[in-house]
């Protein structure tokens, strides 16, 4: 077992010691896909969330196939301790560690203060395709317990039966803006689900890009009623952001059930018909 | 190789919030910029001087920010 911070994070030292290890496999995941070619942790993989991360014809996650090609590509076997880090505090990071989590990988951790800390550390960086041994890696049935489909959010909303985070910046919550400063609007309305808290994701981060404490953190969500005692359904725009706050929920403050709903607001914004809040 | 003069800075571009982050790898140098709310990257550029990256993202940021539009309750 790696020495971690929790079993979930490792630090930036124990990547640059361990990083190369039998057993352990690092991967980067951008936002920006050209990140990783400027250089990267030596010996990390790099996955690109626009292309490998998802079903490239259907709106939907990595399908299950393409996922195993990808692990198996990777050098990554289903007893690999795989490490995850990217840009923006770990942003598609998490992206990436969700759909592992789905389908089953159980050894998967993140870099605490991913490529930012990394930099800014002045630690190596190669610009050299990892040397990777094939793998024939076979993913579990996916488990849906963790990722929220549009009827469960419709019956949250309705009855109340789990707590709605809308991670999205305030802007976006109250409806001022559509998509975030700079990015394309990818739906036809702007506001929040019904009942739905607003607790921007990056308020989980510290300055670094490291994870604030985990009473910090308890403070941030429980402060405003998302407590572990009640189911959670976290969303953002396209489900990336909110799968950085369920892996807080769910892996940092232990959070027992708590769901990304990926449909995020491209869904729920563009529904006809679907209940719109705005304050 | 590693990330050298790795730094960031908030500023105000046409009204919206920005962090850039700049930083080079060996004589190549590097500019990101990301809206501060959410933290999203949306501009990028590389370029033979700190000051030539910074600017060409600052050019793409400023394009790419002109198509927010804010809704008004």
């Amino acid at each position: 077992m790696p020495s971690t911070l929790t079993d979930v994070l490792v630090t930036t030292d124990w990547v640059a010691q361990h990083g190369n290890d039998a057993g352990v496999r690092v991967v980067e995941v951008d936002v920006d896909t050209t990140a990783y070619e400027q250089g990267h942790v030596p010996g990390a993989a790099g996955w690109n969330w626009t292309t490998q991360l998802c079903d490239t014809v259907v709106r939907d996650i990595i399908p299950p196939e393409k996922f195993e090609e990808l692990m198996s590509t990777s050098g990554i076997a289903p007893d690999t301790t795989v490490v995850l880090y990217g840009d923006n505090n770990n942003w598609f990071a998490a992206w990436a560690l969700w759909q592992l989590k789905i389908y089953g990988h159980e050894e998967v951790r993140i870099m605490d203060g991913g490529r930012k800390k990394w930099l800014a550390e002045g630690r190596p960086l190669s610009t050299d395709a990892p040397n990777v041994q094939r793998t024939t890696y076979k993913a579990r049935k996916p488990d849906t317990s963790i990722r929220a489909f549009l009827p469960e959010v419709r019956e949250a909303m309705q009855r109340g039966s789990a707590a709605l985070v809308d991670v999205r910046s305030p802007q976006e919550f109250t409806g001022e803006i559509l998509a975030p400063p700079g990015l394309p609007e990818t739906c036809q309305r702007g506001g929040h689900i019904p009942g739905a808290k607003n607790i921007p994701w990056a308020k989980a981060c510290n300055e670094d890009g490291t994870f604030k404490s985990v009473e910090e953190l308890r403070q941030l969500y429980g402060g405003v009623g998302v407590t572990a005692d009640r189911p959670v359904i976290a969303y953002c725009r396209i489900g990336e952001r909110s799968s950085h706050t369920w892996f807080v929920l769910k892996y940092l403050l232990g959070f027992k059930d708590v769901k990304n709903y990926d449909g995020s607001w491209t869904e729920w914004g563009n529904l006809v018909g679907a209940p719109v809040e705005k304050p | 190789m590693k990330a050298e003069g790795y730094s960031t800075k908030k500023m105000d571009l046409d009204g919206w919030p920005i962090v850039i982050e700049s930083y080079h790898v060996g004589d190549r140098y590097y500019c990101t910029i990301s809206n501060a709310d959410p933290g999203a990257r949306f501009a990028r550029a590389e370029g033979a001087s700190s000051d030539e990256a910074e600017r060409t993202a600052l050019e793409k940021a400023r394009r790419y920010l002109a198509q927010t539009r804010v809704r008004k309750a």
